[in-house]
C-alpha cells in the first residue's frame, strides 16, 4: 500500500514516455489537411526543354481527378531515395503525380530527370518557394494527397515509401 | 611478429595525409556532382523604425521549422530566410504581430510559435505544471497534518484475570 501512489506515479510517467519518444518531432502536423489546397501560379517545366515561354497553371488546372503534389528538388537528398519508387508509381498508372521543383535550377533539375527519369506530369517551377510557404513546405521531400475537388487529404514528409503509399494514401484515392 | 623493425611506419607517415588528400579530393569533386539549392534575389524591404523594433520583437518568437530549437531571428537556415522575408514584408504592409503569426500558423501549425496559444488542446500543458505544484503542496500539507496528529497509541486489551494472576506469582 506504501508503494501504491509511487507506482501509480511511475505508470503514467511511463505512459507518457512510451506516447511521447515514440514521436518524430520531426514531422509536424499540417494544419492544411481538410482545407482547400492553397492557391497557386507556377510555370510549367517542360522536359525536354522546349521554345517559347512556358504555360502556367494554377489550382484550376487539376480539379477533377486525384493527385499527389509531391515537392522536390534536384539538390535533395530524400528526392533521390523517393525516386525509383515514384516512377514505379507512376507507370503502374494508379495516380497522378504532380511535380513541384523546390528552389532549384532548371538545369539542374533537367539533367537529375534526365539520369533518373520523370515520374511527374507535369512538372512545375516553384523558384523562390513561396508556394512552398503557402503549402506549410518545410523540408523536401514533402507530398500531398489532393481529391478531385482540390482539398488536401493527406501530407507525408519525407521520401516516399511502399509502405506509407500503401497505408496511408491508396485507401484514401480509393474512396469515392 | 616483426619485432625488430617498427611495423609499417612507411604507412603510419603517410595514412592521415592520405586519408586527408582524400577528403579534399572527395570535396573538391562534390560541387561537381550536386547540385545546390537557389536562392533567388529578392529587393530589399525597407521598413520604418518602428517596423524595424516590431520585427526584432516579432522574429525570436517565431521558430525555424528547419533547425526546431532556433528562433526565426537566429536561423540562418535557407528556410528560415524565407520566411523571416515573408515576415518583413507583412510587416511592411503594416499587419500586426496577431495577422503574421496567423498567417505562419495557417501553414505550418501552432509549431512555428515559440509560445503555444491558451486553448482546449494546450490546457494541460499550460495548466500541468500549476496543477503539479497544487497536488504536491496538498500532499504536503497532508503529511505534516498526519505527523502532528498524537499517535493514536492502540491500548493493549487485557485480560484483568490473567494479570491478576501474573501479579500474584
Amino acid at each position: 500500500m506504501r508503494f501504491a501512489i509511487p507506482l501509480l506515479v511511475l505508470a503514467v510517467l511511463i505512459g507518457f514516455f512510451a506516447v511521447g519518444l515514440n514521436r518524430d518531432p520531426r514531422t509536424l502536423p499540417s494544419p492544411l489537411i481538410g482545407k482547400a489546397a492553397p492557391a497557386f501560379e507556377l510555370p510549367v517545366l517542360e522536359f525536354p526543354k522546349k521554345d517559347g515561354a512556358p504555360p502556367l497553371l494554377t489550382n484550376a488546372d487539376f480539379v477533377g481527378k486525384p493527385i499527389l503534389v509531391n515537392f522536390f528538388a534536384s539538390w535533395c537528398a530524400g528526392c533521390q531515395v523517393e525516386h525509383p519508387f515514384l516512377m514505379r508509381l507512376a507507370q503502374s498508372g494508379q495516380v497522378q503525380i504532380v511535380g513541384v521543383d523546390y528552389k532549384d535550377a532548371d538545369a539542374d533539375v533537367r539533367q537529375w530527370l534526365g539520369v533518373r527519369g520523370n515520374p511527374y506530369a507535369p512538372i512545375l517551377v516553384d523558384l523562390d518557394g513561396r508556394t512552398g510557404i503557402d503549402w506549410g513546405v518545410y523540408g523536401v521531400p514533402e507530398t500531398f494527397v489532393v481529391d478531385a475537388r482540390g482539398t488536401i487529404l493527406h501530407k507525408h514528409i519525407g521520401a516516399m515509401t511502399p509502405e506509407a503509399w500503401e497505408k496511408d494514401i491508396k485507401p484514401l484515392l480509393v474512396k469515392p | 611478429m616483426s619485432a625488430t623493425r617498427p611495423p609499417n611506419r612507411l604507412f603510419r607517415l603517410f595514412a592521415p595525409r592520405a586519408s586527408a588528400l582524400l577528403l579534399i579530393a572527395l570535396c573538391a569533386l562534390s560541387p561537381l556532382r550536386a547540385s545546390a539549392q537557389v536562392t533567388t534575389v529578392k529587393p530589399e524591404i525597407p521598413l520604418t523604425a518602428a517596423q524595424e523594433k516590431q520585427l526584432e520583437v516579432l522574429l525570436p518568437d517565431l521558430r525555424c521549422l528547419v533547425c526546431q530549437n532556433e528562433s526565426l531571428a537566429e536561423s540562418r537556415a535557407p528556410l528560415a530566410l524565407d520566411l523571416k522575408y515573408e515576415v518583413r514584408n507583412l510587416v511592411a504592409q503594416g499587419k500586426s504581430d496577431a495577422e503574421i503569426k496567423q498567417y505562419l500558423t495557417a501553414r505550418y501549425g501552432d509549431f512555428v510559435l515559440f509560445r503555444p496559444p491558451f486553448d482546449p488542446r494546450t490546457w494541460l500543458l499550460w495548466l500541468g505544471p500549476i496543477g503539479l505544484v497544487i497536488i504536491g503542496l496538498l500532499a504536503l500539507l497532508w503529511n505534516v497534518r498526519q505527523s502532528r496528529k498524537p499517535k493514536a497509541t492502540t491500548t493493549p486489551t487485557v485480560d484483568p484475570a490473567a494479570l491478576r494472576k501474573l501479579l500474584d506469582e
